[in-house]
């Protein structure tokens, strides 16, 4: 490790935390906490994907025919969506990295409205969902769970539809929670950006958010094909 | 094992128990033997070594990669000891031999049901002939439970909505204890009862002795008819809208998917609950569900009718039970849990 | 070892503990040190919590006959029993407590590298804490701490969602704990200070954070399914509607075995500091240990199905996780022979701390060795879910994780508190825990064998005398664990002041004014010297509280 030098109250950056010797090792100590925060991301949604390979391997004709229900031209949309959000956030970093402010902001508007419309597809889904009687359980009251509408293929059986949409719900549910924390996220750098906080010796904060809107949209690009795409063939 | 006033070990009544208890001497004897080793070179070195003076400072030691691949090596090789007897052993217990009598038990909240192949039913008892392998065919009407007989050494959970089984032959008679050994709630440690094993002739006659009860087969032909199942499979299964269910049990079974599975009892329970998820080839998949229209005893019973279907004797079942001549039929056993 | 322009250095009449009053500066305090003692409050009222209900087991299982509490009673007691004990105690005792307070002294740090994620981790576990607490005093739940479907999910009528929710935040807590000491370890280590220089306490820390971070997400998603299975009656753990109540086990499971060494790993960071210092020698074989904890950390994930034996599991699956079951014992053995080749030759003291130290080894050999007994599985199918897996798991969790914990306590009280722990009541607190603790549990291995199943409100008499035993130790345990709070809490104002270095020791977290001030070091210190290299004491100068420093371009920093 690289030998530190005592940081002089006079000259140290006024985004430098007490605590650390200098930037670098901020810096380093940031990035290092988000990645492994991420890592632990990983293994709370792997616990549902495990669940949801199990229970696939088992029924798999009535998950297909659930999968099928869904829309697949809106997931798609919302998987273009976010993969150019992942875009835009990407060059929102490598903006501050070059001091662009201006183009940092830009980036990070555009982020936020590609998370909003995210979200605002995935609630046109389940909004179909409602109507459809696809919510699990009983989770609506007076609007049980009824799987009449999707069309059963052949060998699959109608009882195990619901645990597809259980499943269906919490993972994209869950999925849709990190998202508004995502959006939540990027408002707080958006504000501290357009406050100037942020230069190309300090922005680290805009880096891990960075990071963590790259994992949102990685879990999405394994739920989208998991969720809507395998077992199309089968569709009619 | 009897030591005075206590008692160390349960009795060893079934041919597992003195195999277990062999290897639990093996293991103690082994781990007493070098807890006592490390512990007696531990008060050793903190006699020997204490401190004499108040800022002595030893010489360190580097230490050794010699003492380290020693001291991985042996403990792990005196593991693998442990390992392969364990393994050895459990794999002769965990596989019912064929050939053994069956005996049908349900666990519930908080008792058990046993009902012998004869048709005689107990509730917390289970009665046993010495000498004869046994097998258990369980299952759970709500919580898990666990059927525990700790003279035999065994011990294997109860399941809902599955069949599990474990199997035993008892070398001693006398009245055991039967326990649950899984948390079900409020009277788990109420849900407790007695094995009773007795001398073969012994149990013959007991056996006997409860006599013009239905024999779980008989009842469920009477299903069988009653629920309409003949209506498909024929009276005596041998097919029409159905598939045959003469002669299927314990045979392999094709599947529209292509695979083929063996017709144990988890596949026919699974047909009668949840007839969709494996439909046989040359079938479509029209079979009702009957989930929630039969209880556990009556589809054990409808298993035991099923199973006794022969393709040779299509008109006759096994007959209801005439106890001198028949103590109940071993049948061969395909093994839950092929995996 | 003397530093340039070395000053000898007055105590510290400004320290952590002083530096500001008033409970503001507590409950907002950025200080790892402050929030360790904040969580040392804690963690001490849920241990006496979870004790008063072993109290009530125990009582109760003095007479064959349930007659102490009702059934229903018992079944929350116990299950309240092991809640309270594995998530509000023995998992965060060590390294929320002494764990928070020492990996950055160890390494020369100012703080952790997250210190307000640090606060908040107190806070997220005070609010998982209250939570559970209004659960079970609501009216409890009668689960058992596995929680197993389907009795949890369909048939118990207990404050089931509610306790889990209390379990499902308080594991943020854990998580953010191990965040925090991974990133702080990689990132924050002094000048000098390598990987191998570290104190074995950073390695199992170390490996405890990953088990932390890799395995509590786990545990959250399978409460979080319990939950809707409860309240939405989706089925994936009901066979009715095509679910599996195994799968709960193996997602309980995965989690729970990992966090089993969760509780052990930062208690053999203590011992290793125990035996070290307290016989003045450097570990014997100190990478052997390291990686032994990494290897624990990493076999740990893949031995959960021993629990599972007899659930129905396919017979090749058991078979796999028993062979891995005694794979893990292989480093937790070449641990304790370590341990004790650093006792040869060593110049050994019998302070309080040392005899915790030891009795760990004493008490974790038993609770290991019966370990191999269960990995072993036609044995486990005869004594899983009896009292011999009771007395198992009490022997590695409170003979083991308990005597580090109060021998740790007691060895870092001087550098925590500034004063001294009255010695005498320490050894004897140790001696009556240490007697106590072995007529508790050891009656018990017998039980089980015997047939005594677990979870048992009543039990036929001819287990009677064992059970017995087992309350008259449980009371004397007791009592043992009770003596160290009030001498404790009594030390803190009358006990003897305590100087920085007051067991002369080489470790950086003694090279600070007892107690340290608030930043620890105001510059930090450059190792030069390896882990457990004694030294006569006057070579061993307290570092990092003076402005000077040995290199060559550094300018002098004014404060």
């Amino acid at each position: 490790m690289a030998e530190s030098v005592t940081a002089e109250h006079e000259v140290h950056h006024p985004a430098l935390q007490h605590h650390f010797e200098n930037l670098e090792q901020q810096r380093e100590a940031g990035t290092l906490g988000m990645w492994v925060f991420l890592v632990t991301e990983i293994m709370f949604f792997g616990g549902m994907f495990f669940a949801y390979t199990l229970y696939r391997g088992k029924y798999g004709l009535a998950f297909a025919s659930a999968s099928n229900h869904l829309s697949w031209k809106l997931g798609a949309i919302n998987t273009a969506v976010l993969i150019f959000s992942s875009f835009t956030m990407a060059y929102g970093v490598y903006s501050v990295q070059i001091g662009k402010q201006r183009r940092l902001i830009i980036s990070l508007i555009l982020t936020i409205v590609l998370g909003l419309t995210f979200l605002g597809i995935k609630a046109v889904e389940y909004h179909d969902k409602y109507v459809d009687h696809l919510i699990p359980g009983h989770l609506i009251p007076g609007h049980p769970f009824s799987p009449k509408d999707v069309h059963l293929l052949p060998g699959a059986s109608a009882q195990n539809i619901e645990m597809f949409y259980w499943i269906y719900f919490a993972m994209t549910g869950m999925h849709a929670v990190h998202m508004v924390i995502g959006v939540g996220l990027l408002s707080v750098i958006l504000y501290f950006s357009i406050r100037g906080r942020y230069d190309p010796e300090y922005h680290n904060p805009v880096e891990v958010s960075g990071l963590y809107w790259h994992f949102v949209d990685l879990i999405w690009i394994f739920l989208f094909p998991l969720l809507y795409l395998l077992g199309r063939h089968m569709e009619h | 094992m009897e030591t005075g006033w206590i008692s160390w070990l349960p009795e060893v009544a079934s041919t597992n128990a003195g195999k277990v208890d062999a290897l639990y001497y093996y293991l103690s004897g082994v781990t007493a033997f070098f807890t006592l080793l490390i512990s007696g070179v531990l008060i050793f070195f903190v006699i020997r070594y204490r401190r004499r003076s108040p800022f002595e400072i030893p010489r360190p030691v580097a230490g050794s990669h010699r003492l380290e691949t020693i001291w991985t090596v042996i403990p792990l090789m005196i593991a693998m000891s442990f390992f392969v007897w364990g393994t050895n052993l459990y794999f002769q217990q965990a596989r019912s031999p064929k050939l053994a009598q069956e005996i049908y038990v349900v666990g519930k909240q908080w008792m058990w049901k046993v009902q012998h192949s004869t048709g005689q039913r107990e509730i917390n008892e289970l009665h046993v002939p010495k000498g004869r392998k046994i097998r258990l065919i369980m299952t759970s009407e709500d919580t898990i439970h666990s059927f525990f007989i700790p003279v035999f050494r065994i011990k294997a959970d109860v399941l809902p909505g599955r069949y599990t089984d474990q199997w035993f032959e008892a070398t001693k008679t006398g009245t055991f204890h039967l326990f649950c050994a899984e948390y079900c709630g409020m009277n788990h440690s109420g849900m407790i009862g007695s094995v009773i094993v007795m001398e073969p002739k012994e149990f013959d006659n007991w056996l006997a002795g409860n006599a013009g009860n239905q024999t779980p087969a008989a009842a469920g032909q009477q299903l069988f008819q009653s629920l309409g199942c003949a209506s498909c499979h024929g009276v005596n299964g041998e097919g029409g809208r159905g598939p045959t269910l003469a002669g299927l049990f314990g045979r392999q079974a094709r599947l529209t998917t292509g695979t083929s599975v063996v017709a144990d009892e988890v596949y026919i329970r699974e047909s009668i609950v949840n007839p969709q998820a494996q439909i046989v080839e040359g079938f479509t998949g029209i079979m009702p569900t009957f989930q929630g229209q039969v209880s556990e005893d009556q589809l054990l019973q409808l298993l035991a009718f099923i199973k006794s279907l022969h393709i040779e004797n299509p008109q006759q079942p096994v007959p209801a039970a005439s106890p001198a001549s028949t103590p109940a039929q071993p049948r061969p056993t395909p093994q839950l849990n092929p995996k | 070892m003397q530093q340039e322009g070395y000053e000898i250095p007055t105590p510290s009449k400004v320290n952590y503990i002083n530096a500001q009053y008033g409970l503001k500066s507590w409950l907002l305090t950025k200080d790892h040190k402050r929030i360790a003692l904040l969580y040392l409050g804690s963690v001490t009222a849920f241990f006496f919590f979870g004790g008063i209900y072993a109290m009530m087991i125990r009582i109760e299982l003095l007479t064959p006959r349930g007659d102490f509490l009702s059934s229903a009673t018992y079944n929350k007691v116990f299950t309240q029993h092991g809640i309270l004990m594995i998530f509000f105690f023995l998992i965060p005792a060590i390294p929320a407590t002494l764990g928070n307070f020492l990996v950055p002294m160890m390494i020369g740090a100012k703080d952790l590298a997250f210190p307000r994620i640090n606060l908040l981790s107190w806070y997220i576990y005070i609010l998982g804490g209250i939570i559970t607490i209004w659960a079970l005093l609501s009216g409890g739940v009668d689960t058992g701490w596995t929680f197993y479907a389907p009795y949890s999910t369909t048939f118990s009528n207990t404050y089931v969602v509610l306790t889990g929710l209390g379990i499902f935040i308080n594991g943020f807590s854990s998580i953010l704990t191990g965040l925090n000491f991974i990133v702080t370890i990689h990132t924050m280590r002094a000048p000098g200070m390598t990987w191998f220089r570290l104190p074995l306490f950073i390695w199992s820390h170390y490996a405890t954070s990953l088990i932390m971070i890799l395995g509590t997400p786990v545990v959250a998603i399978t409460i979080l399914l319990l939950a809707f299975e409860r309240l939405a009656r989706i089925g994936i753990f009901d066979p009715a509607i095509g679910g599996d109540p195994v799968l709960f086990q193996h997602l309980f499971w995965f989690y729970s075995h990992p966090a089993v060494y969760i509780m052990i790993l930062p208690s053999m960071g203590v011992i290793s500091e125990l035996i070290a210092n307290f016989s003045r020698k450097n570990i014997f074989g100190y990478k052997f240990v390291a990686f032994s904890s990494l290897a624990i950390a990493v076999f740990g994930f893949l031995v959960w199905g021993h629990h599972m034996f007899v659930s129905g599991q396919s017979v090749y699956a058991s078979m796999i996780f028993s062979f891995l079951s005694f794979a893990v014992a292989i480093p937790s053995a070449i641990k304790v022979f370590n341990w004790t080749a650093t006792l040869y030759k060593g110049s050994i003291s019998y302070d309080t701390p040392m005899l915790y130290g030891l009795g760990f080894i004493g008490l974790f050999l038993i609770g290991g060795m019966t370990g191999l007994f269960l990995a072993s599985i036609a044995v486990d199918v005869h004594v899983t879910d009896t009292y011999f897996v009771v007395a198992h798991f009490h022997y590695v969790m409170v003979g083991g994780t308990l005597m580090g914990y109060l021998g740790g306590l007691h060895y870092w009280w001087p550098k925590i508190s500034g004063r001294m722990y009255p010695e005498g009541w320490g050894r004897f607190a140790a001696l009556v825990v240490f007697v106590g603790f072995n007529l508790t549990f050891l009656p018990q291995f017998v039980a089980g064998y015997l047939g005594m199943p677990r979870r048992y409100h009543a039990y036929p008499p001819e287990f009677q005398v064992f059970n017995v035993l087992s309350s008259a130790g449980a009371t004397i345990l007791g009592i043992g664990t009770l003596i160290p709070v009030i001498y404790l809490v009594w030390s803190m104002r009358y006990g003897r002041h305590a100087e920085a270095n007051p067991w002369h020791l080489p470790g950086l977290e003694w090279r600070t004014p007892s107690p340290p001030p608030t930043e620890n070091f105001i510059v930090s210190p450059v190792v030069t010297w390896e882990a457990y290299e004694f030294a006569p004491p006057e070579e061993m100068e307290v570092v990092g509280t003076t402005h000077h420093r040995p290199l060559e371009d550094a300018p002098v920093a004014g404060d």
